[in-house]
C-alpha cells in the first residue's frame, strides 16, 4: 500500500462525502471518534482517580456519563451503517431499471437488424426502408438515454462541473423555441413567449452554465410540448423579480399531472401514468436533470398542476450582480 | 388461418413482428396496452396470444390472470414475451398459467418464430 492510499484510507472526510452520507452518520468517522472518546476517558479517569482517592463516585459517575455517550454514538453508528445500506440498494435498483429501459430499443433494433438480414423483405424496399428508420429511431432513443444516464451518474457524485458564463436567458429561450417550431407545428401546439416591455439585454443576464442550463429548459418545452394531445398551447413567460432573480413559467394545458403522482415527479425514471396512456416518448429523466441542474445553478424550479387542465413549470435563477 | 393476438406496448416490435407473421400467414390482431389485449383476447378468441408484462393500464400479470379465470379463453395458449428475466417474474408468469416464457432481448426474431409455430401446432 503506497503512502497515498493510506492516507485516502484515512482521510474520512472524504470518505463519507463519496457516500454521500453526514459526517454524523458515517461510521468510519464516528468508529474514530469513539476510539478518541475512550483514549481521553481513560487518561482522565486515571488522573482524577489520582487526584481524588477518597471519593470514588466522582470516578463511577464520569465512566457513566461517556458510557452513555457512546452508546449514542454506537446507535449513531447503526443508523449510518443503514443508510449505506440503503444507498447501495437504490444504486442497484438504478441500474436495473437502467438497464431495462436500455433493453427496450436495443430489442427493437435488433430485430429489425434481424428483419432486414433474413431476406424476408427483399423484394419489398419500402419494407426495407420502414426497418431502417425503426432501426435508426431506436438507435437515438439509446444515445439519449445513455446521455440522461451520464448526467445522472454526475449529478449522483457532485461532478456536473459546471462553468458558468454570463448568458442571456431571453436568448436562450428563443433560440429553444425555434429549435421546437417544427414539432410543435406538427403536433398542432402554439408556442408563445410573453416576456415584459423592457427588453433592454441586461434584464435577463445571469451566470449559469449555458450548455447545462439550456438542457434543463429543453427538457421542460419537450415535456410541455408532448404532453399536449390533439392540439393546445405552450406559453413560456419571462419575469424579472426586482433585478434579483429571472423567473421563466412554462405553461401548457395538456395532460397535467394526476394528484397522488405530483410528489414524485422529479423523481429518477418516474414516469407519469399519463405517459403509458398517451405513448409519449420520454427516457424519465429529464425533470430530475433539470432539478439538479436548476438547483446546482443557485436556482429553484417547480410547478402546478392540475389533471385534464394542464401543468405550470417554473424555475428561477439568481442574477449575479456586475463584477 | 390462425389468429394471434400480440399484447405489446411498443408500436416498433407491433410492426416488426407483425410483418413476419403476416408473411407466415398469420392473421395479426393487435394491443397497446392490457384493456385492450383482454377486450380483443374475448371477443376473438385467437389461437395464441403473445403477451408483453410491462403495460400501460392493465399489466401482463393480471391480464394472464384474467384470461385464465374465464372459460372462454382459459386454452388459449399464452406466450409472454417479455424484458423482464428476474426469476420471480418468471415462475410468477409460468404459475398463472403462461405456456412459453421469452425474454426479448435474448432471442433472435426467427427464434421468436419458431417458438409460436411450435406452439401453434402442439
Amino acid at each position: 500500500m503506497s503512502l497515498r492510499e493510506v492516507y485516502r484510507q484515512l482521510n474520512f472526510f472524504e470518505q463519507c462525502r463519496k457516500n454521500r452520507i453526514g459526517l454524523w452518520q458515517c461510521p468510519i468517522f464516528l468508529f474514530v471518534l469513539i476510539g478518541l472518546i475512550i483514549i481521553g476517558t481513560m487518561l482522565g479517569i486515571y488522573f482524577i482517580a489520582n487526584k481524588y482517592t477518597q471519593s470514588p463516585e466522582m470516578v463511577a459517575l464520569i465512566i457513566l456519563a461517556v458510557t452513555a455517550f457512546l452508546m449514542v454514538v454506537g446507535y449513531s453508528v447503526v443508523q449510518g451503517f443503514n443508510r449505506l445500506v440503503e444507498v447501495n440498494k437504490m444504486k442497484s435498483e438504478f441500474v436495473s431499471v437502467a438497464s431495462h429501459q436500455l433493453r427496450t430499443p436495443l430489442t427493437s433494433l435488433k430485430w429489425s437488424l434481424d428483419m432486414l438480414l433474413s431476406g424476408r423483405l427483399n423484394d419489398s424496399w419500402e419494407y426495407q426502408l420502414e426497418q431502417l428508420k425503426i432501426a435508426k429511431e431506436n438507435n437515438q432513443r439509446m444515445i439519449d438515454l445513455v446521455n440522461d444516464l451520464l448526467d445522472v451518474s454526475r449529478i449522483e457524485d457532485n461532478s456536473l462541473g459546471l462553468r458558468p458564463e454570463r448568458v442571456n436567458l431571453l436568448d436562450l429561450v428563443q433560440n429553444l423555441i425555434s429549435k421546437y417550431a417544427f414539432l410543435a407545428k406538427a403536433s398542432n401546439v402554439s408556442l408563445v413567449l410573453e416576456a415584459e416591455e423592457d427588453l433592454s439585454a441586461d434584464k435577463w443576464e445571469i451566470f449559469v452554465d449555458p450548455k447545462r442550463i439550456k438542457l434543463a429548459i429543453d427538457n421542460l418545452i419537450n415535456n410541455a410540448v408532448r404532453y399536449i394531445h390533439g392540439g393546445g398551447m405552450v406559453k413560456i413567460r419571462l419575469k424579472n423579480n426586482k433585478n434579483k432573480s429571472v423567473r421563466c413559467e412554462i405553461e401548457d394545458n395538456g395532460v397535467g399531472v394526476p394528484k397522488k403522482e405530483q410528489k414524485y415527479i422529479f423523481q429518477k425514471f418516474f414516469r407519469s401514468q399519463n405517459i403509458m396512456k398517451y405513448q409519449t416518448e420520454g427516457t424519465g429523466l429529464g425533470l430530475f436533470i433539470a432539478k439538479a441542474v436548476v438547483e446546482a445553478s443557485g436556482g429553484k424550479i417547480g410547478f402546478q398542476s392540475q389533471e385534464g387542465k394542464g401543468s405550470t413549470f417554473w424555475f428561477e435563477l439568481p442574477i449575479k450582480s456586475k463584477t | 388461418m390462425k389468429t394471434i393476438l400480440f399484447i405489446e406496448d411498443e408500436p416498433t416490435l407491433q410492426k416488426t413482428v407483425g410483418q413476419v407473421l403476416e408473411q407466415e400467414d398469420y392473421e395479426i390482431k393487435s394491443a397497446l396496452d392490457g384493456e385492450i389485449g383482454l377486450q380483443l383476447a374475448k371477443k376473438e378468441k385467437p389461437d395464441l396470444i403473445l403477451l408483453d408484462l410491462i403495460l400501460p393500464k392493465l399489466d401482463g400479470f393480471r391480464v394472464l390472470e384474467e384470461l385464465k379465470k374465464d372459460e372462454m379463453t382459459k386454452n388459449i395458449p399464452v406466450i409472454v414475451l417479455t424484458n423482464l428475466e428476474s426469476e420471480a417474474d418468471v415462475e410468477r408468469a409460468m404459475e398463472l398459467g403462461a405456456t412459453t416464457y421469452l425474454v426479448k432481448a435474448n432471442y433472435e426474431l426467427e427464434e421468436v418464430i419458431t417458438k409460436i409455430k411450435q406452439v401453434l401446432s402442439s
